[in-house]
């Protein structure tokens, strides 16, 4: 069982971020893991994009030219890996700023309006918390408990109380899956 | 023990200070900035020193003076960084001086690019400095192998009183797997007599130089480090042979290709053909008998490099096999990299299909 993900928005998004934690989780679960990151001269405001193996077996490439996988945080990134993804894959949208559809009928398409979950829960931050949540919901390959412990190691001291914000944006994500 | 996420950079310099490592000179450059960023916090936390020096050359220098001291010492940059550093390869190799050299490569020539690219395989296995020397070159396929050889690479360079290089492509630096922090077999070490440490008024000066004015001196000298370079060359090659029993394509590849290779090997599969990966983790000194060995079998149709460059290791595949096997190319350079499925039609290719 192998999950080749491709995760791409803009610089700033979290992208990176969702690719750390996928990839933390898989490895904690004690799957083959591997992130690699697309890198350029700009810190912020740029493309950004990685992809991320999850796989039972040893990783041979971690290069992802057809994900199974892809989260689309915005509507570039969308246009730009639609047409790699594998027949029967899915692809997660950002809704909140991509107001296109899905284009190929034969992916599962699932749209998670990141950012007004993210803002009805009083912090933007934690909109890539929300499309993780959606992912793991619908893929099933990760436990929703190894994030959540991941999470309380994360936010420690005055940070702690950030746990339980994240936690519930993973839930609401999670809730976006039909 | 546990595995943990490490990115390639990170994962190097955290291997430098568990081998001892304790002083590292520098100048910032992509794609290999989280080295110095790693050590800049964590040297001083283990009583070490990291320095930003005004510039590679400086860099370089200072990393001869710390290793002229007896210390563990440590650079890195990206390939225009280390052009600049060749001066100071040379002039550690004529003086005998062990540190390691890391090269997270990017594309060039000139400034180039900053993505992955190994346009630096002549100028690190030949040298880009002047005159008759050479260092080790390890090349790591993943960041295991990245933190493994850099500890391996401390006690080689200590062991032989040379430099050691560790040759990688940005997408080894950039990339993160998980890795066990394991001990790497402790090697017998020489003392460091020679090392410029005050002479405390109980003996004479130690001098570190490369300068040798009387030439049968001089050539007194080559012939020494020849041999030293001889004994490199039959103790410490090493090479990772994949699917290579009874394989009827041959792929040549080291760091990322040599990844793309294998998956490449997969696709192969699907169609009947069967192919192998011969993976060289000393670029020099070469695995070029092994490579023969490898080649040679009945089985072998084709043999086919691939790299992040125009082709420079095919210079070596060639003269190791000297003429006994066809061999042809497939790689990108400038920060491109080649598909499976493009390594896997260029093996067709070469099996005339």
């Amino acid at each position: 069982m192998t999950n080749e993900i491709m995760i791409a928005g803009f610089g700033g998004q979290g992208v990176m971020a969702i690719g750390k934690t996928l990839a933390e989780a898989g490895m904690k679960e004690g799957k083959d893991v591997s992130w690699l990151p697309s890198y350029g001269p700009e810190m912020r405001g740029g493309t950004a994009n990685c992809c991320v193996v999850i796989s039972t077996e040893p990783i041979i490439c971690p290069i992802v030219l057809e994900p199974t996988e892809l989260i689309a945080m915005n509507l570039p990134s969308l246009l730009k890996f639609e047409p790699n993804v594998v027949k029967d894959g899915t692809v997660f949208v950002n809704s909140s700023i991509i107001t296109e559809k899905v284009q190929r009928t034969d992916v599962r398409p699932i749209y998670v309006p990141c950012l007004e979950i993210a803002q009805e829960l009083g912090n933007l931050k934690v909109a890539n918390m929300v499309m993780l949540g959606a992912y793991i919901q619908a893929m099933g390959n990760l436990g929703v408990e190894t994030i959540k412990e991941m999470l309380v190691h994360m936010f420690t001291g005055p940070k702690a109380k950030l746990v339980d914000l994240n936690i519930e944006a993973l839930r609401r994500g999670a809730a976006c899956v039909q | 023990m546990e595995k943990e996420l490490w990115k390639g950079n990170e994962a190097i310099a955290e291997a430098a200070i568990r081998a001892g490592c304790k002083y590292f000179f520098g100048y910032p450059i992509t794609p290999q900035n989280e080295i110095p960023e790693y050590l800049s916090l964590h040297l001083p936390q283990v009583g070490g020193c990291f320095l930003q020096a005004e510039s590679e050359v400086a860099a370089i220098n200072m990393v001869y003076g710390a290793a002229g001291c007896g210390v563990r010492v440590m650079t890195s940059s990206s390939s225009p960084g280390i052009s600049l550093k060749q001066e100071g390869i040379t002039y550690m190799c004529g003086a005998e001086l062990p540190a390691v050299i890391v090269n997270m490569m990017r594309g060039g020539p000139g400034l180039g690019t900053i993505q992955p690219a190994q346009g630096d395989y002549y100028q690190a296995t030949r040298g880009g400095g002047n005159g008759d020397y050479r260092h080790l070159v390890f090349a790591p396929a993943t960041i295991q192998e990245a933190a493994d050889y850099v500890q391996i690479a401390f006690d080689v360079a200590d062991q032989y009183r040379n430099p050691v290089m560790i040759l990688a492509d940005g997408m080894i630096g950039q990339m993160m797997e998980a890795i066990e922090w394991h001990e790497v077999p402790k090697r017998e070490l020489p003392a460091k007599p020679w090392a410029t440490t005050g002479t405390k008024g109980e003996r004479q000066p130690n001098v570190i130089n490369s300068l040798y004015i009387d030439p049968n001196v001089c050539a007194e000298h080559n012939e020494r480090l020849t041999a030293k370079y001889k004994a490199m060359e039959e103790n410490e090659t090493r090479w990772e042979e994949v699917n290579t029993q009874d394989c009827e394509v041959l792929f040549v590849a080291y760091g990322t290709p040599s990844r793309i290779a294998r998956a490449a090997i997969r696709l192969l599969e699907k169609e009947g053909i069967k192919a192998g990966l011969f993976r060289p983790i000393t670029l020099w000194p070469f695995p070029g008998k092994a490579l023969k060995k490898a080649a040679m079998q009945d089985s072998v149709k084709a043999v086919v490099d691939v790299e992040l460059s125009m082709g420079q290791m095919i210079d070596d595949v060639r003269i190791a096999l000297e003429g006994c096997r066809p061999v042809s190319f497939v790689g990108k350079a400038g920060g491109v990299v080649p598909t499976p499925a493009e390594v896997a039609s260029a093996a067709k290719a070469a099996l005339g299909r």
